[in-house]
């Protein structure tokens, strides 16, 4: 029994049949997410156009940076008679332009609804020998009428270890790192931190520079950077895998594939905000590599907890909504709990099944204090957020409509943020990243407490 | 030239360089990173600022959420539009049929907002799965009082401007429905403005002081009450044509409506717009006021102008946007502050629109139709401009490459439309091209690097 107050459908609130303002995207577009994080991979998608172009509009407003995704357009020949045909057109229409390493094929709603084996489709491809030589094919199943974008994130990542991973004898210091769908920087940190530990990561995705890229003289046809397809190869070759995300731990992932398929062990986390789900990942690290963890990291540890006491008096008891994935709100949510504030409502549109009890699991100072919703929208977020009372409000942008009716703060973290500029530059995992998120809080507390003040003070 | 595939080699013409022709109005080839979206995004984005309607989206997730409060649309009231709905049909759904669902999702929506009418927008897996889209729109409607119209804009059956007529036919089953005793002969319906930052807002104001009705727009801050009266109008003033003209036509045959194309965007197409309006009418005291409203307008622009075309003289741009109407105004109205395009494209581009543009262009202007990234990054590089207008997956082409952007699509935050739109307009040119980060970038830099090893 959870330990969290859960409410599926809270009788005091409408109960309504459709889905209002959205608290998820469909699949294919964390698929679309993680392929673009693979160097020298396209995204590509078996469906109508405008699904990639919707998409590509998204991401382009999160990161700012060109995001291409094709699509084999389906026509009404295709839906009758299959896409079969354009796939294959698309594919070699692809690859003369873009000349992919790998495309990463994600079905939508359409082609799964009309029955499309894009697999079986696929294979037949690559038995002909005029396509020898081609680009890697990696077919994703991610029908958009089932689970969110973050599903499709997970299946892209799997979808790829499948294809590619072969048995390997392991080699020490190497490591696989599963993230999630998390900033750019929290990529490029966490690449520092298995450097620092001295070990070899293979991050899988990694768009922390394809999404996150320099200004340039002439355009890439695809960025520079991602994980390299060797890299992936050989990911069998790991001494363990570490993965992100309490509220996938039922599910069959890029870890739990490893680890059945070729012996790797896996250590399931969550994602790492606040001291003491970061300090789960730093011991992991330090059984993988047998070394403490750098001096660098332990002070920075050791700054935040300072932090911590300097800051705690304006936090603690304050409330606060948290909405967003899945594993991004556990992860809010065990932070702001060691720092006193009461996450009164945490709120996703993924529908795991799994996020009561993770809250639960990483705040055991507030039991029954928490209302946990799955499979929410946002204007259920706000009916239910009006009766809570919160302070303020962290997530994505799209809750900036939540916020303005209630007359609170929104801090935003994770994806997207369409309504300020840098969302791909914010740190949210570790210590440091944390430390960020800390001040932010606090100083957004404290920026409240001065506008509303009449004395203009100007110690707060 | 090897950027362009070859399906699409009759899509690009290069004025002076060969003798016309240009393909346009075709499905985009399969693989083609396509700047243009689907059918559902052509009626979405037509029929979305109707302010006071029920939008809901019949399907998965997906094209809810991606249309979202996504344009600058304003509303003068109602921000129902603003919301996001959808039946957001699951596995159960795809087996099982969703029209209980669409029923049950259109009732609640309907006792929750009182909307003056619903739209529920079929997208692509709705019909495959055997739903009687209209039959449920039809039973609601009975029992709620209210038209509730079915749009058809299933995304693989077609291209946008499929998704134009969709909306079109929506419209066209509310205009009519209305008594239209308190319309004036002197009057007019706006057709084709979306009221991007309140533009329909500047134009409504130049008609009432020219003294004529406005009788509906469509469909920027648009009423459903007023859309039901639009046949009483004498005449349509269509802008976005690509999208509008199946009403305009639509409305003429059934109800001798006569329309003209008209265009807010630059000095020149502003006052040519409120020109025709007036002419129109064959009233004097309509034409003078007409007059003075222009000379009064020029006057306060026209000095600010001429400052910004010192300027930006002799600069080069870019433009590829969604519909054609939009190129022609934006080539003269770039014209008017002394700079020359050197590339035009856009989605959804007729042949006529296309022949226009070969008309208006200089030599050596690319004309494309339904570009794509790569195309367009290599055009950029090509011309070297010092400005891209464009949306926003253009944005990031321009940006990546150093090149100056302007926005000048549904997210923009600035009123373009009108006299004081121009200025906006050229304030905006302005401070992108003549920004100092451009100095930093690596394409500057090695332009330099060239320049000064020559």
């Amino acid at each position: 029994m959870s330990a969290t107050q859960t409410i599926s459908r809270c009788s005091s609130l409408p109960n309504f049949v459709a889905t209002r303002n959205a608290c998820k995207l469909c699949a294919p577009l964390g698929a679309s997410i993680a392929v673009r994080g693979i160097e020298g991979a396209l995204p590509f998608l078996h469906g109508s156009q405008g699904c990639a172009t919707y998409m590509r509009r998204y991401i382009i407003s999160h990161f700012r940076e060109p995001m291409d995704i094709a699509a084999s357009n389906f026509n009404e020949a295709s839906t009758i008679f299959g896409g079969g045909a354009c796939l294959y057109q698309g594919i070699k229409n692809v690859t003369s332009q873009y000349h992919p390493a790998l495309i990463g094929i994600a079905t939508t709603c359409l082609s799964e609804t009309i029955g499309e084996d894009v697999a079986l489709l696929l294979s037949h491809y690559e038995e002909d020998p005029k396509n020898s030589g081609g680009p890697i094919l990696v077919p994703m199943s991610t029908p958009s009428y089932s689970g969110t974008h973050m599903d499709g994130f997970h299946a892209a990542v799997l979808a790829v270890i499948k294809k590619l991973a072969s048995p390997q004898k392991s080699v020490r210091g190497r490591i696989n790192l599963f993230p999630g769908l998390v900033s750019a920087s929290d990529l490029r940190y966490l690449k520092e931190v298995a450097e620092d530990f001295a070990l070899t990561a293979m991050l899988l995705p990694d768009y922390s520079d394809t999404l996150d890229g320099q200004a340039l003289d002439t355009y890439n046809k695809i960025p520079a950077g991602g994980t390299p397809i060797a890299s992936i190869r050989s990911a069998a070759s790991a001494i363990g895998s570490v993965e992100f995300g309490r509220t996938i731990l039922h599910r069959k992932t890029a870890a739990s594939f490893l680890e059945t398929e070729f012996g790797l062990p896996a250590h399931r986390l969550g994602t790492p905000i606040g001291v003491r789900e970061t300090d789960i990942f730093f011991h992991a690290l330090e059984q993988l590599s047998g070394r403490v963890t750098p001096a660098k990291h332990q002070s920075e540890r050791g700054r935040l907890i300072d932090a911590y006491v300097d800051g705690h008096k304006y936090v603690y008891g304050k409330r606060a909504v948290i909405y967003g994935e899945e594993d991004l709100v556990v992860g809010l949510a065990a932070f702001l709990a060691e720092i006193g504030v009461v996450p009164v409502l945490c709120a996703s549109g993924g529908e795991s099944g799994l996020l009561a009890q993770s809250v639960a699991a990483v705040t055991p100072e507030l039991e029954g204090k928490i209302v946990v919703r799955e499979g929410i929208d946002f204007m259920s977020i706000a009916e239910q957020a009006q009766q809570l009372a919160p302070d303020f409000l962290i997530g994505s942008s799209k809750g900036q409509s939540v916020a303005r009716q209630l007359g609170v703060p929104l801090i935003r973290v994770g994806f997207p943020i369409h309504d300020r500029i840098g969302g791909q530059r914010i740190l949210h995992l570790g210590y440091r990243g944390t430390q960020q998120l800390f001040d932010q809080v606090v100083n957004t507390i404290i920026e409240r407490k001065q506008q509303d003040s009449p004395i203009g003070y100007s110690y707060m | 030239m090897s950027e362009i595939l070859e399906e699409r080699q009759r899509q690009v013409y290069r004025k002076g360089a060969q003798s016309y022709q240009i393909e346009c109005d075709k499905q985009s080839a399969s693989g083609s990173v396509s700047q243009r979206a689907c059918v559902f995004c052509g009626s979405r984005v037509v029929l979305y600022p109707i302010a006071d309607a029920l939008h809901i989206v019949h399907g998965p997730i997906g094209c809810a959420s991606y249309t979202w409060d996504i344009r600058g649309s304003l509303s003068s009231g109602p921000e129902l539009y603003r919301l996001s709905f959808s039946t957001d049909l699951r596995e159960m759904d795809v087996v099982m049929g969703g029209e209980k669902k669409l029923y049950a999702a259109l009732c609640e929506l309907i006792d929750a907002h009182h909307p003056k009418a619903a739209f529920v927008y079929a997208t692509c897996i709705v019909g495959i799965i055997g739903d009687d889209v209209d039959a449920v729109c039809k039973r609601v409607s009975q029992e709620k009082g209210i038209p509730v119209l079915p749009v058809h804009s299933e995304g693989f059956k077609g291209t946008k401007r499929d998704g134009y007529r969709a909306a079109c036919d929506a419209l066209f089953q509310l205009v009519g429905t209305a008594p239209i005793d308190d319309v004036s002969p002197l009057s007019v319906n706006i057709l084709g403005d979306f009221n991007i930052a309140g533009e329909i807002w500047i134009i409504r104001e130049y008609f009432k002081r020219m003294g004529i009705q406005v009788v509906a727009c469509l469909t920027g801050d648009g009423r459903v009450d007023e859309i039901r009266k639009a046949h009483g109008a004498a005449l349509n003033l269509v802008q976005c044509s690509g999208s509008m003209m199946y009403l305009a036509k639509s409305m003429k045959e059934k109800w001798g409506t006569p329309f003209k194309r008209v265009s807010y965007f630059g000095i020149e197409d502003m006052a040519q717009a409120l020109y025709d309006a007036a002419r129109f009418f064959k009233n004097r005291e309509v034409l003078e006021r007409t007059r003075q409203l222009v000379k009064e307008e020029l006057d306060l622009v026209l000095p600010q102008l001429t400052e910004y075309r010192r300027v930006l003289k002799g600069k080069k741009a870019a433009i590829y946007v969604g519909g054609a109407f939009k190129a022609f105004s934006l080539v003269r109205a770039l014209r008017s502050l002394g700079m020359q395009t050197a590339l035009v494209g856009s989605q959804t581009g007729t042949r006529e629109d296309y022949e226009q543009l070969r008309d208006l262009c200089d030599e050596g202007t690319i004309i494309v139709d339904d570009s794509n990234p790569l195309e367009l990054a290599s055009f950029l590089e090509e011309k070297d401009v010092d400005l891209f207008i464009g949306g926003v997956k253009e944005r990031p082409i321009a940006f990546k490459l150093g090149v100056g952007f302007c926005d000048h699509n549904h997210e923009r935050k600035e009123a373009l439309a009108g006299f004081e739109g121009m200025l906006n307009f050229a304030r905006e040119v302005h401070a992108s091209v003549m920004s100092p980060v451009w100095s930093l970038t690596p394409r500057k830099l090695s332009e330099q690097a060239k320049e000064f090893a020559a």
